[in-house]
This record gives C-alpha cells, structure tokens and sequence, in this order.
C-alpha cells in the first residue's frame, strides 16, 4: 500500500478549506516531496472550485489554475503530488466520478465534511495501467519539514 | 520543434522531463509525435482513434487551442504548448 505524510500546517491548510467552504465541495493542490515510495506533504494551496452548478457534490479546477500550480512547484523546487477536495457530508471515499478523470501519480486526498466539520481524511491513487482506485495510508506529521531524517 | 510542456502525472512516462521536443507544424502533429516518442504516454493522451482525449486540454502559450484552430493550430519551433489534464470529481 501506498503512503503519504501531511504536515499538520498542509492538514490545517485542507481542513480549513472543507470547513468554511461547506456545504459545497472545496479543492486544492497538494505539493512536497516523494523520498523512498513516500510522499511528504509539505504544502496545501486551496483554488477555486470553478465548477458550474451544483457544487454540493462537484469540483471542478480550471486549465489555467492547474498551469500556475505546475509552474508554482518548478519555481519552489516541491512536487505537485495531488489534488485535494471535500466530500460534504459524505464518506471520504473516492467515487466513480472521482475515478472518471483521474490521472496516473497522482494522490486524490479527500475529506469528509460534515456540519462544517471534517472527521475523516483519506487518499487514493490510481493503479498503473487500470482505472482502479488504491486506497493509501496517510499519517499526520507534527514536523513541517518535508526532509525525512 | 515545438516543446511540450508534460504535466506532473505524465512525467512518469517521459523518463521525468518536464518538456519534450517535438516535429510537426500543428498541435495535432507534434502530439502525435510525442506519442511516438514516448509509448507509455499515448493512451493517456490520445483515444483509440488517435484524436485527443476529452480530458486532456491543450494550450498553446497561454490559449486553449479551442479558440485557436483546434488540433490544427500551427506551431513553430519557439512554440510552447501544454498539456493540461482535467481535474475533476465529486462526492456523488
């Protein structure tokens, strides 16, 4: 199984983002490092949810936040390892519109959200060579370092 | 020799460069082209009649091709065009 960290600023950075964008769905990318198979996230950028139409139960992020997101990571030397977004008052299971349009290396973090307040976090990543969702273990980290010692 | 800009997800497949130097005069030739090059990448950016892929979009500078001339958009050798992946989803 797959696994990431979070540093507890990129966790507080997420959960905030669920929390006051509920009831609709927030999102976000996620950046760090990958260092002997794990992924450590050091950093949460929240975007736009630019989804028209019910954003209760859709997210949606625009061409032109993704280039900038791309270009933000080559400038501050991190990985875009992810993307992030809630689940309002769902499980934080990944669903069959997650899967849809997902890509290859990514990490889709996601939380659950309910009454404005989040109580799970989960990420998934998608096999090689199949549209199958893995579920990944994620750990919260005290440290904001993203170096692993 | 247009370069293409490879989004994250995509490195993977092209050794991890980030752009990738391509022949053609048009977005569709110099994507056909990258496919060749790199075959691991082909069915994550074209579909099975080698047209790309509702998911993918491509900019040419800071233009969708879609307002451009589509797949038919000429480019040139100082040329950058990216791929930019959907991302998307839902609770249900």
């Amino acid at each position: 199984m797959n696994h990431i960290e979070i540093t507890e600023k990129a966790k507080s950075i997420i959960y905030n983002d669920g929390e006051i964008t509920f009831p609709d769905e927030c999102c976000g990318f996620i950046y760090g490092k990958e260092e002997d198979g794990i992924r450590l996230i050091s950093e949460a950028a929240p975007v736009h949810n630019s989804k028209e139409g019910d954003k209760k139960r859709r997210f949606e992020i625009s061409p032109f936040d993704y280039m900038k997101a791309e270009r933000y990571a080559l400038e501050k030397g991190l990985e875009l390892l992810g993307v992030y977004h809630s689940h309002p008052s769902h499980p934080a299971i990944a669903s069959e519109h997650d899967l849809k349009v997902a890509m290859p290396f990514f990490s889709y973090v996601i939380i659950s959200v309910y009454d404005a307040k989040t109580i799970d976090i989960k990420s998934w990543r998608l096999r090689d060579e199949e549209r199958i969702f893995d579920e990944e273990t994620v750990t919260i980290s005290t440290n904001d370092s993203v170096i692993k010692k | 020799m247009a370069k293409i800009i490879i989004p994250s997800p995509l490195r993977k497949f092209t050794d991890n460069l980030t752009t990738v130097a391509t022949s053609g005069n048009t977005v569709q030739e110099a994507i056909l082209d990258l496919a060749t090059q790199y075959q691991g990448l082909r069915k994550h950016i074209l579909d099975t009649e080698q047209n790309i892929r509702s998911f993918i979009r491509i900019y040419v500078g800071e233009e969708d091709i879609n307002a451009l001339d589509k797949e038919q958009t000429a480019v040139a050798e100082d040329t950058v065009i990216s791929i930019v992946p959907a991302i998307a989803g839902g609770a249900y």
